[in-house]
């Protein structure tokens, strides 16, 4: 990174920081969820952009990791102790699931990631006594004004945020991020020269899974109650390929502004068309792939944003 | 003994299934495209032969002419204006582009028919035929019978055509169908026609038997992929083998697991397809 990124970067992060001064929580509300936007398409982003498989079933961990954080929060486990034991169970699936799919490529990989958030929303739909079925699941509330909710969790948020982040910034500067980038080339190239394609395909699959379980833990306590139709949406799972798709992907930043992008556009697309707004969203997700190939870096500014992104 | 009436039943039942994957498998089969729109043409095509029938009174099982035809013709012209743009891009971006026109057409269901789930109650039924104990509704009876028909004439249009042949020879090698002189693109659109025309008719055969909802589309999808990988990527064979081997596990699965689990059942069994025979039951040898 050259000093005017870095410099650049603190800049941010400091308005970043005192953006709860602006004591607004609307603004809070959306930069919260511009966070887990780009948490979700950063843990898209290593399998998705860095290794080149094409991953659609983000909500599985997601949503795995909203209902593994909310039933011991219900049943009165301490909130970060709650987080802590969702990321164990995103982690562990992750790990299990990768063994298994991570065999598959191309169609077949997209098709078997795709259809496990659905298998998951029905067994969380069927298991009633412990998930609440259809009717939902409320969490234990904080007692907090929602000003100080909205504060307390946008920083949780963020902090998840920059993690993932500095995570995705070693990855790509890092032996996992050259073997990945290998794989995406030439996953059968890379196994001749050596490289132990399985082992990081799995490691990367495993953070995937780690990073948006957390992302779904927090966001469970954040809203207070959630259903199986809701975390497992399959939007949750496409909808962090968009942002990765409008941002860069395999890039470090790219994910980021491209969830911030996306989140913009959305958040329009709500506030004019309530009726029309899953058509509009296609409308604009089907004008990006035709008139945007490559993201948001096609328009001019080409180069200084590949560094941008690439950094 | 009721093991012959759910071995009826999931035949039944298969039939209809055939009828729904036969086109999608053709057209990932071909244009190495997993199309998402695949469930909301179904749907389209229910509501055709819904319409049909409470409006003017037309049997759904002669509204499948119009149903194909329509979804033929929206077929060939959001392939040709659409999808054919980015078809040789990769997985990800023709899925994300199939998902944002999903997502464009269940809107436009939704808004126009409302969210309610409807059902084709025919007025002079089959009524229900009894063999020993088991008993099967002639309505559904007939409609798979249609449905096999239907795959059968795909089956033919794909030996015995010219377009037909074409179809075969660009799946089996783009490069070479190119340069024989066979325009690429428009049997492509063709191609995909015939798939959202088989989705239309099967939409409308659906119509006697299930309610339907604007956004049943996912639910229809989701079993066309496993049958396709059940029969095999592209074969229409495959598909009607698949569609019933998909319906006898359905109607047995839902007696050992509960119907709530189908999909489940279904996944696990694509699951473990996927890595033992990747190809499908028949292959991929030929149509």
């Amino acid at each position: 990174m050259t000093t005017p990124q870095r410099i650049s970067l603190l800049i941010a992060v400091v308005a970043l920081l005192a953006l709860p001064l602006l004591g607004n929580n609307y603004i809070l509300r959306l930069a919260t969820i511009a966070s887990m936007y780009a948490v979700l398409t950063m843990a898209w982003n290593v399998v998705g952009g860095f290794a080149g498989y094409p991953l659609f079933g983000i909500a599985a961990f997601f949503g795995l990791g909203a209902y593994s954080g909310a039933v011991v929060q219900a049943n009165g486990v301490p909130v970060a102790l709650a987080w802590i034991f969702a990321v164990a169970v995103g982690t562990l699936f992750a790990l299990v699931l990768g063994f298994v799919l991570l065999r598959l490529r191309g169609h077949a990989f997209a098709i078997a990631t795709l259809v496990i958030a659905e298998v998951l929303r029905e067994l969380t739909n069927g298991w009633t006594s412990l998930t609440g079925g259809g009717m939902g699941l409320n969490l234990p509330f904080f007692g907090w004004s929602p000003t100080a909710l909205a504060v307390f969790f946008f920083y949780v948020m963020l902090a998840l945020a920059m993690l993932t982040l500095a995570t995705t910034y070693v990855i790509a500067h890092n032996r996992l991020g050259f073997a990945l980038n290998c794989i995406r080339q030439n996953e059968d190239a890379a196994n001749i020269v050596g490289i132990d394609t399985t082992r990081y395909k799995i490691i990367a699959f495993t953070l995937s899974g780690a990073f948006a379980s957390a992302a779904g833990a927090i966001y469970a306590s954040w809203t207070g109650y959630i259903e199986p139709s809701d975390v497992y949406d399959v939007l949750f799972s496409i909808k962090p390929i968009i942002m990765a798709l409008l941002g860069g992907m395999g890039t470090v930043f790219g994910p980021v502004i491209g969830a911030v992008a996306f989140l913009v556009l959305d958040e329009i697309v709500w506030r004019n068309f309530l009726q029309l707004h899953t058509g509009v969203l296609g409308f604009l997700i089907v004008v990006l792939i035709l008139f945007l190939p490559s993201g948001l870096s096609s328009f001019g500014i080409r180069d200084l944003w590949r560094k941008a992104a690439a950094a | 003994m009721i093991f012959f009436q759910y071995l009826a039943n999931g035949l039944i039942l298969g039939g209809l299934y055939a009828c729904i994957a036969a086109g999608f498998s053709l057209v990932w089969g071909v244009l190495s495209i997993i199309n998402l729109l695949h469930g909301s043409f179904i749907v389209f095509g229910f509501y055709i032969a819904y319409f049909s029938y409470t409006v003017l009174g037309i049997h759904p099982f002669l509204s499948i002419i119009t149903s194909g035809l329509v979804l033929g013709a929206i077929g060939y012209v959001v392939q040709f204006f659409v999808i054919n743009r980015v078809v040789a891009r990769s997985v990800l971006v023709t899925l994300i582009l199939t998902f944002g026109l999903e997502l464009m057409m269940n809107n436009a269901m939704l808004v126009s028919f409302s969210a309610d789930y409807r059902k084709v109650i025919l007025q002079n039924s089959l009524g229900i035929a009894q063999f020993g104990n088991v008993f099967i509704p002639l309505d559904r009876a007939l409609s798979t019978l249609i449905a096999f028909l239907l795959i059968l004439l795909l089956w033919l249009v794909l030996r015995l055509t010219s377009i037909g042949r074409a179809i075969v020879a660009v799946r089996f090698d783009r490069e070479a169908a190119l340069l024989m002189g066979i325009d690429v693109t428009r049997t492509y659109a063709v191609t995909f026609a015939l798939g959202a025309a088989l989705a239309g008719a099967a939409g409308s055969l659906l119509s006697v038997s299930f309610p339907i909802a604007p956004l049943s589309g996912p639910l229809f999808l989701s079993k066309a992929f496993v049958i396709c990988v059940l029969g095999g990527v592209g074969s229409v064979p495959g598909a009607a083998v698949g569609g019933l081997a998909f319906g006898l596990l359905e109607s047995f699965g839902a007696v050992l697991f509960g119907s709530e689990y189908a999909l489940t059942l279904a996944f696990v069994v694509l699951i473990i397809l996927l890595l033992v025979r990747p190809h499908g039951l028949l292959g991929v040898k030929g149509f």
